[in-house]
């Protein structure tokens, strides 16, 4: 469904641009499995920025093999996850992030699933306690005319 | 002429919905009931009206009339025929015509099945589907004519997009704009619910087996995309959390809401203004999924800047409906009479939860989609929300929400006891936890999440057919006391069970191929063989080939397993002529234990060896599996709403309450 759903035809054209997917290629492959496997990892947390929602990881895109490149340049020259992706959106900038930073820009969506879990939460609870309020109070005591009236109805005099 | 005759019906139909609309609020505005009785045959006859222009439609497309621009944008004389007809709702105009199709035969449905709903409904009903009808026909018209004629006519067509010539595309579209375009049916029974201030028991019965059948489509509609993207886009994924793919899920996860909200309200006349507040909510995210796929507003701002026409009246569409449907909903809601009280742990209370949990994902998947466009409109910042976010939003709160599902169906309904519940899923907890440590074991080193999915899967399974075993009492009860409870129990009960159990079958598939795919990238010559997950492969020779419509590369691959050859693969790369694009077509080998997924890269420059990727894709079949089960559970449900509908002799008694039905 990727590019598909109802059939937008631009998107469409855009991911073809990007083609189906050959992505990682052999011989960009670092020898070392572990620092390979990290490779891949960080790839995919970094936008392909001439393709439609693609990362380099997936896409083939020219610049994408170019940033994978320097995605292991970067390992081999010793720089951890984070020193990587530093050094990533320095040159790239945030966009290049699929999962974005915490900022005050971004804090509304990381929060937001929060807080309306909780907002929500808090409208199902009132909807409960309400009706169970009603239901727990007792009925108030009849008046005297009521009393009579009853009495009255049994025929008790 | 069969072009004008189509173009004709189009403009038609736009009259006759003016018509359909127009009648029930010329009825409203004079207190005449005359004029309703127009609404039933006017959407019978839009409905055939629009079926004949799309018919026209196609068979453009069948003879490869050029002189139509959008058979000439979009068709190629040399395209097979089912691509042909495909290739008619494969653009931007054909499969908005097919949109309207899809509103007008629902519409046509209540018009003609709908004689036991009271008159006064049934006619507010249409009026609502119609005035739908009339901004879609006037957006086709005036924006977006499939019908429009080009002159010279030119000799031959641009072709369709090679990658959307695939059968599951081919009928992808149609499903997802059915569960689409069939929430427009809870839509207008809530906007004419609202409009007649009162609401009961009888509306959910009536709104409940239309949305139902529109989640049906929806369901299978998305799984047929995903599977589509799986083994076509060419690398093993299956969900890439695509804006597109948000759009269709928004409203199937509401859709869902919807659906148990619905049943809350229809056996015991609660929650009514929420499940109103729902159909509405549920129908204005499919209007905006149309709105982020066909306006150009999600491949960037700008796009959507240069050419506003239709983004901008799809957008007013939007606005229209989903502004009028909360504001008729703020005004009239507060005089719909609450209904019948429960307890937080009750079967109420429990769908309650469902919905909290399913609308919350369903906000974060519309936060994450759109939130990039609203910063980069506010700050002029872009961003980007990706899969990463997605998963780590989604991933817990469904956890949470399949984790307590099991318990639902087992309270009862008004007042329920939690231990009781769980005392009855104990063994299915059981089988869980034991699932998750097997798990752990055969797969050293997996992470504690993959031991969880795995054991969630079980635990939905198990929990559902613990529920099942508990109503026939399985154990308890002689062999004939059990086939008897089981032939007695309701379908709609046994639906939710079945339905219950795809989605643990499809979380096993998702936590395993997510957990345990494995990947091997390596260049390969002729003769080559290596060893792959327990497989061996073994490159034979690459060769050429002709299509009907493209020119192939493919590999020659053996697959074995222990020696023994189990079939031959033939990945292959694709050069279609017109228009002139490549594809790459995967070749997989499925099994139970899971996918072996075979692709052909690029050549060396050399020429001496081809890039070769394989995957293993453990369990990946029970996605889909799951999807289908789900489906399948939907329709035992139906079939049990619509023989109690059918029956008017049945209806005219009261309503008996069904004991512990789901």
């Amino acid at each position: 469904m990727r590019r598909g759903l109802p059939l937008s035809v631009l998107v469409l054209v855009l991911a073809l641009a990007c083609g189906p997917a050959r992505a990682v290629q052999p011989d960009e492959m670092l020898s070392d499995p572990a620092m390979e496997h990290k490779a891949r990892e960080i790839s995919a947390e970094l936008r392909c920025l001439v393709c439609q929602n693609q990362s380099i990881d997936d896409s083939d895109a020219p610049l994408a093999r170019d940033l994978r490149l320097i995605v292991r340049e970067r390992l081999k020259a010793g720089d951890d996850r984070a020193a990587v992706i530093d050094f990533v959106v320095a040159r790239y900038g945030e966009f290049i992030l699929l999962r974005p930073r915490l900022t005050a820009k971004t804090v509304l969506l990381w929060l937001a699933p929060l807080l309306l879990l909780i907002g929500g939460g808090f409208l199902a609870y009132r909807l409960f306690r309400r009706p169970r309020a009603e239901v727990m109070a007792a009925p108030a005591p009849l008046s005297d005319a009521e009393r009579e009236k009853l009495r009255g109805i049994l025929g008790k005099g | 002429m069969i072009v004008e005759i189509g173009h004709f019906a189009l403009i038609l139909a736009f009259a006759v919905a003016c018509l359909q609309t127009g009648s029930v609020a010329w009825s409203m505005w004079s207190g005449d009931d005359e004029p309703r009785g127009i609404a039933a045959p006017a959407a019978l006859a839009q409905c055939a009206l629009l079926a004949l222009s799309f018919w026209a439609l196609i068979w453009c497309y069948v003879v490869s009339d050029f002189s139509v621009q959008n058979v000439f944008a979009n068709s190629h004389a040399d395209k097979p025929l089912i691509y042909k007809i495909s290739g008619a709702w494969g653009n931007h105009e054909g499969s908005m015509l097919l949109w309207v199709l899809i509103l007008a035969i629902f519409g046509a449905a209540v018009a003609a099945f709908g004689n036991n709903l009271p008159a006064r409904l049934k006619s507010n009903v249409l009026a609502v589907q119609g005035s739908i009808g009339i901004a879609f026909l006037a957006f086709i018209i005036v924006t977006s004519n499939p019908f429009t004629r080009i002159w010279p006519a030119p000799f031959e067509g641009q072709g369709l997009n090679p990658i959307l010539q695939d059968p599951a595309l081919a009928i992808h579209p149609p499903l997802l704009y059915t569960g689409y375009v069939g929430f427009s049916m809870a839509f207008s029974f809530a906007i004419a619910a609202l409009m007649e201030g009162h609401i009961g028991a009888a509306w959910a019965r009536w709104v409940r087996p239309w949305t139902l059948a529109a989640w049906m489509f929806l369901t299978v509609g998305i799984a047929m995309g995903s599977w589509w993207a799986y083994y076509e886009l060419g690398w093993g994924g299956w969900w890439f959390w695509d804006p597109v793919e948000n759009a269709s899920f928004m409203p199937w996860l509401a859709g869902t809401a919807l659906l148990h909200s619905a049943v809350v309200m229809e056996k015991r006349d609660a929650l009514k203004v929420w499940t109103i507040l729902l159909a509405i909510v549920t129908f204005a995210l499919s209007l905006m999924g149309t709105f982020l796929v066909r306006s150009g507003v999600l491949t960037s701002v700008h796009a959507f800047a240069v050419d506003p026409a239709r983004g901008v009246f799809i957008l007013a569409i939007l606005g229209i409906f989903t502004g009028g449907g909360l504001a008729l909903f703020a005004w009239r809601a507060p005089q719909l009479r609450q209904g019948a009280l429960f307890a937080p742990v009750s079967r109420e209370g429990s769908l309650v939860f469902n919905n909290l949990l399913l609308m919350t994902i369903c906000a974060a998947v519309l936060i994450g989609t759109l939130y990039p466009l609203a910063l980069e409109s506010i700050t002029g910042d872009k961003i980007s929300v990706g899969p990463p976010y997605f998963n780590s939003v989604f991933v817990p709160l469904t956890l949470i929400l399949l984790i307590t599902l099991p318990f639902g169906p087992l309270l009862p309904w008004k007042r329920g006891n939690l231990r009781e519940a769980a005392r009855r899923l104990s063994v299915a907890g059981a089988f869980a936890v034991t699932a998750g440590i097997v798990a752990l074991i055969l797969k050293p080193g997996s992470s504690m999440l993959a031991a969880l999915g795995i054991g969630v899967g079980v635990w939905l399974i198990m929990g559902a057919l613990s529920e099942t075993a508990f109503r026939v009492k399985a154990f308890a009860a002689p062999w004939p006391e059990v086939l008897r409870r089981l032939s007695g129990l309701p379908r709609s009960s046994i639906g939710g069970m079945i339905a219950h159990l795809g989605v643990g079958v499809a979380v096993l598939g998702i936590t395993a191929t997510s957990a345990w795919r494995v990947e091997h990238i390596q260049a390969m010559k002729p003769g080559d063989r290596i060893a792959f997950a327990g497989y061996e492969v073994l490159f034979e020779k690459v060769a050429a080939q002709q299509g009907p419509n493209y020119q192939e590369t493919f590999g020659d691959f053996e697959l074995s397993r222990g020696g023994k050859p189990i079939v031959e693969l033939a990945p292959s790369k694709r050069q279609y002529t017109a228009p002139p694009t490549g594809t790459s077509e995967a070749a997989i080998h499925a099994s139970w234990a899971g996918d072996f997924y075979l692709v052909m890269g690029d050549a060396a420059k050399d020429g001496s060896s081809v890039a070769v990727r394989m995957y293993f894709n453990p369990l990946v079949r029970l996605i889909w599996i799951g999807a289908v089960i789900m489906f399948i559970g939907g329709g035992v449900s139906l079939s049990d709403r619509r023989l109690r509908i059918g029956a008017p002799a049945r209806r005219r008694a009261p309503a008996e309450p069904v004991a512990g039905q789901a």
